[in-house]
């Protein structure tokens, strides 16, 4: 029976071939749009983590001497109460981060100075974050305390300096100093890059570079502190830092503390340990509040800074928007596809078929302007992801179309066309066949 | 041209009307708030830097190693990028209009007051104001003897000794009637910390922040007269004819690697890019926008057409009998020309209604002002205009059907 519909079907689409292109063209530019836009939306409010994201922590104490300051804690925590907190290993894995560049070179490697990226942390942060390694491995906690001059590079590094070989035991300059590399990154490109994710809420919605790539160059804070200082960037200062003074005791923050915490039991521990450290400070007339602190998930922590670009945002709805009218525009264009018919949908009824038969007729005629439709949305997402790729955007290379997505564009073309058809189709069995036989 | 026999069509064909009506509604609704949205955009990338744009290098280097004297190494720096031919002006600055990296500061008016005034971003640098070609209303500019070291400054704060704090400052026109309103704001003092207040000595007429994300708050900007040393933060500006840019830009580079060949340039653009960059998210939604307001338009028309030429092949019959009955060809063609118009009218109305609700959705959403009224009857002509054209090919296959057509049976 349904071969049959098929049939009919094709046989009806090709009779009028202008509005039959109407429709699939329809279809197939509303599915474009928002499929494009929502395979965005997909990548960029996707879990970086999946495997670890639910026991993912980020405690924020608020250090600010005046009550004056803020009213949500800093982005950052400045160095004692991030290495206090860090030291009391209270959670099941700790990672401190610090950013910075560094001047790099590589010995026998016959490139140009550049200024490389560096994330200073701690031994915790591959395990913790499910880092992938080409070669080799993370330092150990050991190192971390022998300020051993170990390095992790990222594969993109490890190509530009190496061509991809394998480059465990060789020797990277940085500033003056000589570090030796002990384990190459995988391909790994977390969306967002979401230990780095801070200040989002002042972006004004231009989060875009959330999306950026890991940095080139992974250090132990200790060493990396040792060969440059002062070679870290700031978030904010409550006050203006004293010349004399070190980064270790500025009135700065500069320093995350990423915490795995791996039941509810110890996420209530945690915000309990994070709570007494801030009324311990508070007593101690370093910080002014002590009720000011935060221990937000990975996820939270995302929503909270806004990941997802507004703009991305506002081109769903736009899109979805488009997709309703085309929707609209497919259910006027079925109705007078169907309607016109009346005369041979009259026929068939007299002869014996059943409102629901005449119904899946219809349908089975819109599914296959769904199907059709599909096809050319799919090619159309397939351009705009292509354009998107384009974008001067960090997350551009993110870009792609995944089976889930590739499955979904015919489920929401099938679907849309399916939802214009019904009210057609309703129409069309519902024709009575004495009146249409009367005017034949 | 009579109206009621066409609504008592209509109202045999309420659903088709109605679904027309709609998609007319919402594609009105959209279009106003995506062209609304595009305005927003254009307007925000025409924000004025307040300097001379198409004359203007930016170039930043990092160091190998931290230079033992840095307000030398600037020195030396600036003196070389003086000498390369073409080069008109030399500034060195922390930052730039729209170079995204902004330094802040708070600002009361008060030293004791709890709150800050308001926060306006700081630019220290010498020679900023004729490099950049920002104009001074009135006052006189930051001279030699105003600067202070940036390690100096710092010391003195710790110390208290005001005597190495920098002690004037320059403000846009922007900020001075923000703070001041209506009055004359020479003279009067800014505090950036509770120790030392900042005279205003003079009033720029402009000079956009580099994180001018908030248009209102473009502005409020200050120029400190703190003489920072070379450092990778620290940017090279240079004032040359917009037709020798790109010659000057290589030569300058080539004259600071010969200076010192170990330095690494991290940062080498003109100003013209650095306002391409930061405004390039803006370019790309509107032109996302305008692609999804022709596809809007061109689905919506093709959507009358079919809807029409359906209608037309419905009324065969009928208009055979009106044309055979007397009617003009003009009196069919002005019939489904109206036709179109009344259902393009209640679409109208109801997609100012819709555009309405989505302004108040996006303005809670994304901080956007109301739509201006003068939206609406743009809105409203652009959607009759189209109606019109779509309907106008039907309309003529209308008016072209011979009165015979009344005699034969189907």
């Amino acid at each position: 029976m349904f071969a049959y519909y098929l049939d009919l079907a094709l046989r009806s689409l090709k009779r009028n071939k202008v509005l039959t292109a109407l429709m699939i063209v329809a279809i197939a530019v509303g599915i474009g749009a928002s499929m494009t836009t929502l395979t965005v939306m997909h990548l960029l409010s996707g879990d970086p983590v999946p495997t670890r994201s639910g026991t993912l922590f980020f405690p924020q104490v608020d250090p600010n001497p005046y009550p004056d300051g803020p009213s949500l804690p800093y982005d950052m925590m400045d160095y004692r109460s991030a290495v206090d907190l860090w030291s009391a290993h209270r959670a099941d894995r700790q990672a401190l981060i610090a950013h910075g560049q560094l001047k790099l070179t590589a010995p026998q490697v016959n490139l140009p100075p550049l200024m490389a990226q560096v994330l200073s942390t701690t031994s915790d942060f591959f395990p913790m974050f499910d880092v992938p390694f080409r070669y080799g491995h993370g330092w150990s906690a050991q190192d971390d305390a022998s300020r051993a001059r170990v390095a992790v590079i990222s594969a993109d590094l490890n190509n530009k300096l190496f061509n991809g070989a394998d480059s465990v035991g060789r020797t990277l300059r940085l500033k003056d100093s000589d570090v030796r590399i002990v384990g190459v990154l995988g391909a790994w490109r977390p969306s967002p890059q979401f230990y780095d994710v801070a200040g989002g809420r002042f972006a004004g919605g231009q989060t875009g570079d959330f999306y950026g790539r890991p940095e080139d160059v992974f250090m132990p804070l200790n060493s990396s502190s040792d060969i440059n200082p002062l070679g870290f960037n700031f978030f904010t200062c409550w006050s203006m830092p004293k010349s004399t003074g070190t980064l270790q005791t500025s009135p700065c923050v500069w320093m995350m503390l990423w915490v795995q915490l791996d039941s509810a039991a110890k996420v209530r521990s945690y915000r309990q340990f994070v709570a007494d450290y801030a009324a311990q400070q508070k007593s101690l007339g370093r910080f002014a509040r002590a009720d000011n602190t935060q221990l937000r998930s990975l996820m939270g922590w995302l929503d909270f800074n806004h990941v997802v670009p507004s703009d991305v945002r506002l081109q769903t709805w736009a899109a979805f928007a488009f997709l309703l009218i085309c929707l609209f525009n497919t259910v006027g264009l079925l109705l007078a596809k169907f309607l016109r018919r009346a005369g041979e949908i009259g026929v068939r009824r007299a002869l014996g078929a059943s409102r629901a038969a005449v119904l899946a007729q219809c349908l089975v005629e819109a599914g296959l302007i769904g199907l059709l439709g599909g096809v050319g949305g799919l090619l159309l997402t397939l351009l705009g992801l292509w354009l998107v790729r384009r974008q001067p955007v960090a997350y551009a290379d993110l870009v792609h179309l995944d089976t889930a997505m590739f499955l979904f564009t015919f489920a929401l073309a099938i679907a849309t066309s399916l939802l214009a058809g019904l009210l057609p189709a309703l129409r069309a069995s519902g024709i009575t066949p004495a009146l249409q036989l009367k005017t034949l | 041209m009579d109206i009621l026999p066409i609504l008592s069509t209509l109202r045999r064909h309420k659903l088709t009307a109605w679904l027309l009506i709609l998609e007319i509604a919402l594609t009105c609704a959209i279009v106003c708030n995506a062209v609304f949205l595009i305005g927003q955009r254009l307007q925000r990338m025409d924000m004025p830097s307040g300097v001379a744009e198409h004359e203007l290098l930016q170039i930043q280097v990092a160091d190998v190693t931290s230079p033992s004297n840095p307000y030398a190494r600037l020195a030396e720096d600036v003196a070389v990028l003086r000498q390369v031919p073409g080069v008109l002006s030399v500034a060195s600055s922390n930052q730039v209009p729209f170079g995204n990296s902004s330094s802040n500061g708070n600002i009361r008016l008060d030293p004791a007051q709890p709150e800050r005034t308001l926060n306006a971003t700081t630019y220290f640098g010498e020679n900023l104001v004729p490099t950049l070609g920002t104009r001074l209303v009135s006052g006189r500019d930051l001279q030699p003897d105003d600067f202070v070291d940036v390690e100096a400054a710092l010391k003195a704060l710790g110390t208290g000794d005001s005597k190495s704090l920098p002690h004037v400052t320059l403000i846009t026109r922007t900020l001075a009637e923000r703070l001041w309103p209506g009055q004359n704001p020479l003279g009067r003092l800014i505090y950036l910390t509770p120790t030392v207040g900042l005279r205003v000595v003079g009033v720029l007429d402009s000079l956009a922040r580099p994180n001018a994300y908030d248009e209102a708050k473009a502005q409020y900007t200050m120029v400190v007269p703190i003489r920072m040393g070379a450092n990778k933060d620290q940017s090279y500006l240079i004032r040359t004819r917009r037709e020798d840019r790109a010659s000057v830009l290589a030569a300058a580079l080539a004259a600071l690697k010969k200076a010192d060949p170990q330095r690494v340039v991290t940062t080498k653009r003109t100003f013209d890019e650095v306002r391409r960059k930061f405004f390039q998210d803006d370019r790309a939604m509107a032109g996302m926008l305008v692609g999804v307001i022709v596809a809007l338009l061109i689905v919506t028309a093709l959507g009358i057409v079919g809807l029409a030429s359906f209608w037309v092949s419905q009324r065969r019959r009928t208009i055979g009998v009106r044309r055979a009955l007397g009617a003009t060809r003009a009196n069919i063609l002005h019939y489904f020309q109206t036709e179109n118009f009344l259902l393009a009218t209640l679409g109208i109305a109801l997609g100012m209604l819709l555009a309405y609700a989505i302004n108040l959705f996006l303005m809670t959403h994304y901080e956007l002002p109301r739509l201006p009224a003068i939206y609406f009857p743009v809105g409203a002509i652009a959607l009759w205009l189209i109606g019109q054209l779509a309907v106008l090919g039907p309309a003529l296959r209308a008016a072209a059907v011979p009165p015979v057509v009344a005699t034969r049976s189907v």
